[in-house]
């Protein structure tokens, strides 16, 4: 497997600019990142003290060798990493912490580069610890339905390699053929199939991570219950803070024997928020329930030429598997379900092709919708499933009045939103007025006793609207987690955890209880 | 609703002031050790918070029984799909999350800490503080409210929990095997791992058994294909009876371990009478071996071993090494810098002031 960030030259971005290297207008990078007087070693003088360890050739300096880890699936931030370094094993990963942590230098991880919060995005004077080189399946157990990997290994990697035994493994994001194992535990990652087969961390059973002091720790176990206190549940969607993931058991399970999917197609937004509701409420648990307004569908139309119905205002997909017999009455209800809610087209993927056609239009969205402008922006706030119709109506209202189109793709069946809103970074302030509207919409999100974000992460672009979620001492015990396990703060910096002050210089937006004073005071 | 969470802070702020221990207290239903000098009754606080079926989701107070909650849910068609157990029918919610306790579909449908969404606790400071949040995925902040699972209250006193919430099943049934311990490992393994609506296993006195939950037609395509079982009429008692472990065989005045390991593992070679229930991953065992050897075959089975009915406390914190240590001394300093919160219960030396 390639170690460069190539990879990701193979998931469908059809001109590649979300994640090309040739920057457009550079935004500097505002994260408080504490400064280290102390580093006073050059890039050259860090390789040859690391070359002790690991072979030269997994040290890069130079700058063009550096340049596609200055930043990930968030390109609008940028940095180039002072030494990035590309361990081949947990026990070159442990030299590096245990280096850097004598230094004191800045250590972040990285997998894929995925990544949409620029959790990834490196350290100015900091190690870039690159896991794409751990990339191995170490075992398959098909009774126990567990595999162990390696952290840089591809998600899909692993549904692949256990095909042969009938299982796969469930949490499915989009970025599957690129993402890795290890971003997807540090993201507490979803996909299409969340609903019913949960998220990263339903899918894992334990975990070995090195701490910033290079000691290891394993955590959880493949006994269904463990003793002492939940490290692991800390450690999944940790963003890269608590320490790095070398290995991984995950479950995986069974094929379903049938899997069937239905389009629906509605004309006005609200009906399709309303047939989501419903549809939960009446006690089916879909595989996949997700959703597109027409911009994305029409995007995605073109892209894969899925047969979607490009008037609709609206589409859910809604997918039910297991037994032939299940499949059969849940898609008999979810129809009538989705009749009575106004549906103007329902259509059955008549076979598994068009089921996947289905699916490879909705997977394929965000870099269709790419294409309707040089550069879009994705928002990942989840909200409770009954008020989707308003925040819908809402957000159109807001890129009427921000002359801002956005696209809304999502897991409507866990009310995660996806909006992307469309920009042209060549335009002066474009940007920034993106980063406003986003905000907004964030905070509406709050406001309708959601979250800020679903699965993305906070990284370095939510960090202001972690002051909107939490108050000062709940900020105050993340911090001091974060010290448990990492006293130095070397480990990604920065990022994740707003520090207090930042908060208070925002001002307080903190967002008590849900009692917001919503909706239209102009916060941003 | 019942009661203010006012009084509840104050009498945690005074015990933090004092440095005075304190034994969280549910519904009673665990037995747990007590140390505290005053007991803060959590029974005071109850009620439902918020519950709208149709978001898969209900937020209650801690003081709440589990029984209204489960019966309220079930008036809506829905359950706690962990299917937890009570110990006794005036535990509470709040002491079901504190000690992290799951019930026969655990292996299907998940463990209670699948099912936590978010919490509302104080800390050993006397703070009200709240993590986590209604919506099924959040990943903003640490996973807080998934670390008080099975923490026993000693990293916060839980106020208020919400939990994901599942549609309930229309149709159970029961079907039973003759089989040996070795056929019935490896059978429970095999048919988890298919697509069958299995909800729960055990195996005892040699004697297979599996529950089959769905709708109508899937339960019965399920028997047929799952051949050779005999329907049994006792199995809703059978099930909850070993939830709540009240069959004979947990009366017994000999040594009780409950044994937890990797289900695939073989049979664990120590002689005494079995009950294996989570597809293999819970092995129940009545034997007169000393502690050690138990202990020592249990972690060489991937797991640890617990004598019965002792809960809440691990002397031997905790087969992690020292790193592993310091981050738990770290976390409970954190959330009780001066250990009032349940001293006697997880790692009582840990607590040491
Ligand atoms: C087109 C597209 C579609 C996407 N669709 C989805 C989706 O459907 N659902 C979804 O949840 N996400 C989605 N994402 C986001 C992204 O793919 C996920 O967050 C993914 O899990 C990131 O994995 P990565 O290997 O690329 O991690 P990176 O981007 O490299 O890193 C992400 C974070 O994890 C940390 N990290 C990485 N590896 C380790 C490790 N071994 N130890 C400790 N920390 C580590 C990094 O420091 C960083 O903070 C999508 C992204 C794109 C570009």
């Amino acid at each position: 497997m390639s170690v460069s960030p190539s990879s990701l030259a193979s998931i469908p971005v059809p001109d590649g600019k979300h994640f090309s290297s040739e920057s457009h207008e550079q935004k500097s990078v505002t994260t408080e990142l504490p400064t280290y007087p102390e580093i006073q070693l050059s890039p050259a003088q860090i390789r040859s003290a690391l070359s002790r360890w690991l072979p030269e050739s997994s040290i890069l300096i130079s700058e063009e060798s550096k340049r596609p880890y200055e930043t990930d699936g968030l390109s609008a931030y940028r940095q180039m990493p002072y030494v990035v370094v590309l361990p081949a094993n947990e026990k070159e990963v442990q030299a590096v912490l245990r280096y850097a942590h004598e230094q004191r230098i800045p250590v972040v991880a990285r997998g894929s580069g995925t990544g949409l919060s620029g959790g990834a995005l490196p350290h100015a004077r900091g190690i870039l610890l690159s896991l794409a080189r751990l990339n191995r399946i170490l075992a398959i157990d098909p009774l126990a339905r567990t595999v162990r990997v390696q952290p840089g290994v591809r998600n899909l990697a692993i549904s692949q390699a256990v095909a042969p035994h009938g299982l796969y493994y469930a949490p499915d994001p989009s970025s599957q053929i690129a993402c890795s194992i290890g971003g997807n535990v540090a993201e507490n990652s979803g996909g299409v199939h969340c609903l019913k087969y949960g998220l990263t961390f339903h899918n894992v059973m334990s975990i070995r991570v090195l701490t910033m002091s290079g000691d290891l720790l394993e955590l959880g176990s493949e006994a269904p219950e463990t003793v002492g206190y939940d490290l692991m549940a800390l450690m999944i969607g940790s963003e890269g803070l608590l320490a790095v993931i070398t290995e991984i058991i995950v479950k995986v399970i069974a094929k379903p024997q049938t899997a069937k999917v239905i389009l629906a197609s509605f004309d006005r937004i609200e009906q399709a928020g309303d047939a989501v509701a419903q549809i939960i409420a009446s006690g089916i648990i879909p595989a996949g329930l997700e959703m597109m307004d027409r911009l994305a569908t029409r995007a995605a139309e073109d892209f894969v030429h899925a047969g979607y119905p490009v008037e609709a205002a609206a589409v859910l997909l809604c997918e039910s598997d297991g037994l032939p017999i299940v499949v059969d009455e849940e898609l008999a209800r979810m129809k009538e379900i989705l009749e009575s809610a106004g549906a103007s087209e329902i259509r059955v993927a008549r076979d598994d092709d068009e089921r996947q056609k289905f699916w490879a239009g909705r997977k394929a969205a965000f870099p269709a919708v790419g294409r309707l402008a040089p550069d879009y922006y994705c928002i990942d706030g989840t909200i409770p499933r009954s008020r989707l119709g308003e925040v819908l109506t809402q957000i159109a209202h807001w890129s009427q009045e921000f002359g801002l189109e956005v696209a809304n793709v999502f897991h409507a069946g866990d009310g995660n939103l996806h909006p992307l809103i469309l920009y042209d970074a060549a335009i002066p302030d474009a940007f920034e007025k993106t980063e406003a509207l986003a905000a907004k919409i964030l905070e509406l999100c709050v406001a309708m006793g959601g979250t800020i974000t679903g699965e993305h992460g906070v990284g370095v672009e939510k960090i202001n609207q972690m002051c909107l979620q939490f108050g000062t001492e709940e900020l105050e015990i993340f911090h001091g987690i974060r010290k448990a396990f990492d006293p130095t703060g070397l480990l990604n910096p920065g990022k994740a955890i707003p520090t207090l002050q930042r908060c208070a210089e925002i001002g307080g937006m903190h967002v008590h209880e849900n009692r917001l004073p919503f909706p239209e005071l102009p916060r941003f | 609703m019942q009661g203010d969470l006012e009084p509840l802070l104050a009498q945690v702020r005074r015990a933090y002031q004092e440095s005075m221990p304190l034994s969280i207290r549910g519904g009673g239903s665990k037995r747990l050790p007590v140390t505290g000098e005053s007991v803060l009754d959590m029974r005071l606080y109850s009620g439902v918070v918020e519950y709208q079926p149709s978001e898969l989701f209900i937020t209650v107070r801690a003081g709440t029984l589990l029984v209204a909650v489960e019966r309220l849910l079930e008036e809506n068609g829905q359950m706690l799909a962990f299917e937890p157990p009570h110990l006794g029918l005036q535990a509470t919610v709040g002491g079901m999350v504190a000690a992290g306790l799951s019930g026969p579909r655990r292996m299907t449908a998940g463990a209670l800490r699948d099912y936590v969404l978010g919490v509302r606790l104080i800390d050993g400071q006397g703070r009200d503080l709240s993590f986590g949040g209604r919506v099924i995925k959040n990943v903003a902040g640490f996973d807080v409210s998934r670390l008080m699972v099975g923490a026993w209250g000693t990293l916060g006193v839980i106020t208020e929990v919400t939990l994901k919430v599942a549609p309930r099943f229309s149709h159970q049934m029961t079907l039973e095997w003759n089989l040996s311990e070795t056929q019935a490992l490896k059978r429970m393994n095999e048919w988890i791992g298919q697509s069958w609506p299995i909800t729960a296993t055990s195996h005892h006195q040699g004697h297979f058994r599996v529950r089959l939950e769905g709708s109508a037609a899937s339960v019965e395509v399920s028997a047929k294909a799952l051949a050779g079982g005999r329907e049994v009429h006792d199995g809703k008692w059978w099930w909850s009876a070993l939830r709540e472990q009240q069959l004979d065989f947990f009366a017994t005045p000999r040594p009780l371990w409950r044994i937890v390991v990797r289900p695939t593992a073989p049979p664990l070679g120590l002689s005494g009478q079995s009950l294996i229930e989570w597809g293999g991953g819970v092995r129940w065992m009545v034997c007169e071996h000393g502690s050690n050897q138990v202990g020592l075959v249990a972690h060489h089975a991937g797991g640890y071993a617990q004598r019965h009915p002792s809960m809440g406390v691990y002397p031997m914190m905790l087969g992690t090494n020292h790193e592993g240590q310091r981050i738990h001394r770290a976390l409970r300093e954190l959330f009780d810098p001066r250990s009032i919160l349940n001293p006697a219960l997880m790692a009582p030396e840990w607590a040491s002031r």
